[in-house]
């Protein structure tokens, strides 16, 4: 304690530019992530990418190449002639789109279903409990693929099958919290009164899972886009005519020796939304995952 | 008014299960505080519990006016706000991120028959100042009040639905001292304001001295001595009570 105060008293303009500076690196995630956001968002209507179209005459282009229609292809050209900066922008729309739909149905579902268990406790918690139990013993990936692979290609298809194992971190969460705050004094005096259980629920348990939720969202929104990179790559996510990161990738995996582009920029545009989102995930873990009550 | 007969308590299960309360019988008349005073253990929050509704006794009788007063939730609407009850703890008795207005907006919506006719912020200001409190208060969350407004508001909530027996659990032992006069100076004003009933539970003999007219006295879940509260603290039967005073005096010598 006394050492750090005598350090900063020493050399207090180090230590204003070092807080400076972490304050300015902790906001890159931020920056990564409204990137992204626009590219998912504005992109599709500047850029023209049609995934049926093929263009064999310049197929397997390297970044920078230019086009025989007299364009340059930024990014490279995969096996079909197909631009690859296209395929990123699209493919950050189906990213995000994903994602966002997976993690609010798995929030909801599972806020749910462990609110009411952590609150009504009994046989109800138990029953709900031990069925999470028999779903975290199963790999949730094998679940995706067993849920996608049985059905028709679609996005509706692979939201479900990704929410059928993020909501069940939500629910474990949401249920702890719930334990804890139903034994909080002003739950007891809602009841004194005779406020409806509903409205106890409502109002006196959920706005304090509100914290948790919001943290544990970015974590499981990063889990939710690579998952669903892996299942297109796996040729069980999205339809062929839908662009998707891991479907870009899966297309390059022949051509990982001679054209690295195909396959590594995908990955690199989908690693660097996984750590940016962890690295905010994090923060806000830190800020409202430890289920503060304020 | 409040009569509780032969309540048995107890918690856990087969072999690891204990008696909180056994066989305890007491009464609490119109316009009477009853002061329900032991150490901690002694069962005394549980009894309080379970007039409440909030804990199921095992077996015995709690009748408020002849009628049985059955678990939270299942009682009828006019038995359900007959019977409110103060917290110890000021600060969780309060949702922190609900305003004061809305906590007691809450009370007049569960019992709409309570809520005063016509303008209610009138009557939430009315209601704010007969329990000390500036109607400014109004705007705040629970969570930036002190623990003395804490526990003025949560008095204010209990009575915002007009109950005859206010049930007080600790409710001014985590206060410090100079608050804790101050709100059982409020309490017995509005009981003698409001002709209410209390159950005022406390470890600490000297707060119940100033508010109680019988004292009651508990020991590991029995009661162990009733009766009118100068009699008790001034010629205690039970060597148990005396033990009890000794200490308490003690502390007041000291200090």
């Amino acid at each position: 304690m006394t050492a750090s105060i005598t350090a900063s008293a020493v050399r207090p303009a180090v230590v204003r530019r070092r807080t400076a500076a972490r304050r300015w690196l902790s906001r890159i995630p931020y920056a990564v992530l409204a990137i992204y956001a626009a590219v998912a968002v504005a992109g599709p209507l500047l850029v023209d990418y049609n995934p049926i179209q093929t263009d064999l005459a310049n197929r397997l282009l390297k970044p920078g190449a230019h086009l025989s229609s007299g364009g340059t292809a930024w990014l490279g050209t995969d096996g079909l002639g197909r631009d690859i900066f296209a395929q990123l922008v699209y493919g950050a729309r189906t990213s995000v789109l994903i994602g966002v739909s997976t993690v609010v149905v798995s929030a909801v579902v599972g806020t749910a279903i462990g609110v009411t268990a952590g609150y009504f406790r009994g046989w109800l918690d138990t029953v709900l409990s031990r069925g999470i139990d028999i779903l975290l013993a199963f790999p949730a990936i094998l679940l995706a693929i067993v849920i996608a692979g049985s059905f028709e290609r679609s996005v509706v298809v692979v939201v479900g099958a990704l929410s059928a194992t993020a909501w069940i971190s939500f629910a474990r969460v949401t249920r702890g919290t719930a334990l804890s705050v139903r034994e909080r004094a002003w739950v007891d005096a809602a009841r004194v009164l005779g406020v409806k259980r509903r409205f106890i629920l409502i109002r006196h348990v959920l706005p304090f899972t509100a914290g948790p939720v919001v943290a544990l969202a970015t974590l499981e929104f990063a889990l939710v886009v690579l998952a669903e990179a892996g299942l297109s790559f796996l040729g069980i996510g999205l339809p062929p005519s839908a662009v998707s990161w891991g479907q870009t990738i899966a297309n390059g995996k022949q051509y990982l020796a001679t054209a690295w582009w195909i396959s590594g920029l995908p990955g690199l545009a989908l690693s660097l939304l996984i750590v940016s989102i962890g690295i905010l995930g994090d923060q806000l873990t830190a800020r409202f995952g430890r289920g503060q009550l304020r | 008014m409040l009569e509780v007969r032969d309540l048995d308590v107890s918690f856990g299960r087969a072999r690891r299960r204990f008696k909180a309360v056994d066989g305890v019988s007491l009464t609490v008349g119109p316009d009477e505080t009853l002061g329900l005073v032991g150490e901690s253990g002694s069962g005394k929050t549980t009894v309080a519990r379970v007039v409440v509704g909030l804990v199921k006794p095992d077996s015995g009788d709690v009748l408020f006016d002849g009628k049985p007063l059955g678990p939270v939730g299942r009682r009828p609407a006019s038995l359900q706000r007959a019977v409110q009850m103060v917290f110890q703890d000021p600060r969780s008795s309060l949702n922190p991120r609900m305003t004061v207005s809305a906590v007691i907006d809450e009370a007049w919506r569960t019992h709409p028959e309570s809520a005063p006719t016509g303008d209610r912020t009138a009557g939430l200001h009315q209601l704010l100042d007969d329990v000390g409190l500036d109607a400014t208060v109004a705007r705040h969350r629970a969570g930036e009040l002190s623990g003395g407004q804490c526990q003025r508001v949560s008095i204010a909530r209990a009575l915002a639905v007009k109950p005859r027996l206010l049930v007080c659990d600790e409710a001014v032992s985590a206060l410090d001292v100079s608050v804790q006069s101050q709100i059982l100076r409020l309490l017995v004003d509005l009981q003698q304001r409001h002709h209410l009933s209390m159950l005022f539970i406390s470890h600490d003999l000297g707060v119940v001295h100033q508010i109680a007219d019988r004292i009651a006295v508990m020991r590991r879940g029995v009661l162990v001595e009733e009766g009118v509260a100068t009699d008790v603290l001034s010629d205690p039967q039970h060597e148990y009570t005396r033990s009890l005073l000794d200490a308490a005096l003690e502390l007041t010598k000291e200090s």
